[in-house]
């Protein structure tokens, strides 16, 4: 045997992060589904989010990456949190992860999976990859389009989140 | 690309090693005589009162929900601040709406009285 064939038969690196990365998320985020105690569905469902994260760094999205641990982690997951332990009949003794509706659920859960592995094995996968910038300069080049070619919704966004605010403000008050 | 992220996978396995270490170091050095008060559980020095998962207060989650509005904000600036440079006056101005439209948010939070603590 040659030795490109010999190290074929080891996982590179990379694999060995992916694989861990996915390990992370399917561990927790079973956590997230099934723990009895809802604070610590919490606490599973923020380590799930991590592990997504590692996976768009691994797939040199640093962007998107670093948007989903400043918002979905340091942001919305504090919002749940946050939300459980306002809840008095959620933070004291256990809730059940099951209802009647498990059965249900799994059906579609299992129908979605054998439709994402319908994508997975169907779509030409390019496997040529395109010569992208590095991080910086692709960032920097995204954020020269909100402000051009895509001023309007840059703006109309400033505007939904104004509105989101206002609106913020009238539910969570209580008068 | 990922070779960028060497040090981070440097870091994070000494920051697993270093607490690991301290905890299991610990546990196999250190003498064990166990009497109630050592066993007793204390919150900041101070022995606890009630218990420990108390109901928060619902002003929380309103300063949690400002806080999320202005998350969003921060991630659409920071690829405008990396392209700073070759901004014209016209993407400039759009900048300069953006952050002045959430301003107007965070004023009528203010006039409302939700950044009060009560």
């Amino acid at each position: 045997m040659s030795l490109p064939e010999m190290s074929a038969l080891f996982p590179t690196l990379q694999e060995v992060i992916f694989v861990l990365f996915a390990l992370l998320i399917a561990v927790t985020s079973l956590i997230a589904a099934m723990a009895p105690n809802l604070f610590h569905n919490a606490l599973g469902l923020v380590a799930t989010l991590f592990g997504i994260a590692g996976i768009y760094f691994m797939l040199e999205a640093e962007f998107v990456g670093v948007s989903q641990i400043l918002v979905y982690i340091g942001a919305i997951a504090t919002l749940i949190t946050f939300a459980i332990m306002l809840t008095r009949g959620m933070m004291f003794g256990r809730t059940s992860a099951m209802n009647r509706q498990g059965l249900a659920g799994a059906i579609i859960s299992g129908l979605f999976f054998v439709v994402l592995l319908g994508i997975v094995f169907q779509v030409p996968w390019p496997n040529v990859v395109a010569d992208i910038t590095d991080g910086e300069a692709l960032i920097a080049n995204l954020g020269a389009l909100f402000v051009s070619t895509y001023l309007l919704p840059f703006e109309l966004l400033a505007l939904l989140l104004l509105v989101a605010l206002t609106g913020a403000l009238l539910l969570a008050r209580d008068r | 690309m990922l070779q960028n992220y060497l040090f981070v996978l440097i870091l994070s396995t000494v920051a697993l090693i270093i607490p690991v270490a301290a905890i299991v170091l610990g546990h196999f050095l250190g003498p064990r005589r166990p009497d109630p008060i050592k066993t007793a559980t204390y919150e900041s020095g101070v022995e606890t009162i009630g218990d420990t998962w108390v109901q928060f207060r619902a002003q929380y989650y309103l300063i949690g929900l400002i806080f999320l509005i202005f998350d969003v904000e921060v991630i659409f600036l920071f690829p405008i601040a990396l392209a700073f440079e070759r901004l014209s006056l016209l993407s400039t101005l759009a900048v300069v709406t953006f952050v002045l439209i959430l301003l107007l948010g965070l004023l009528v939070e203010w006039r409302k009285g939700a950044l009060e603590w009560e």
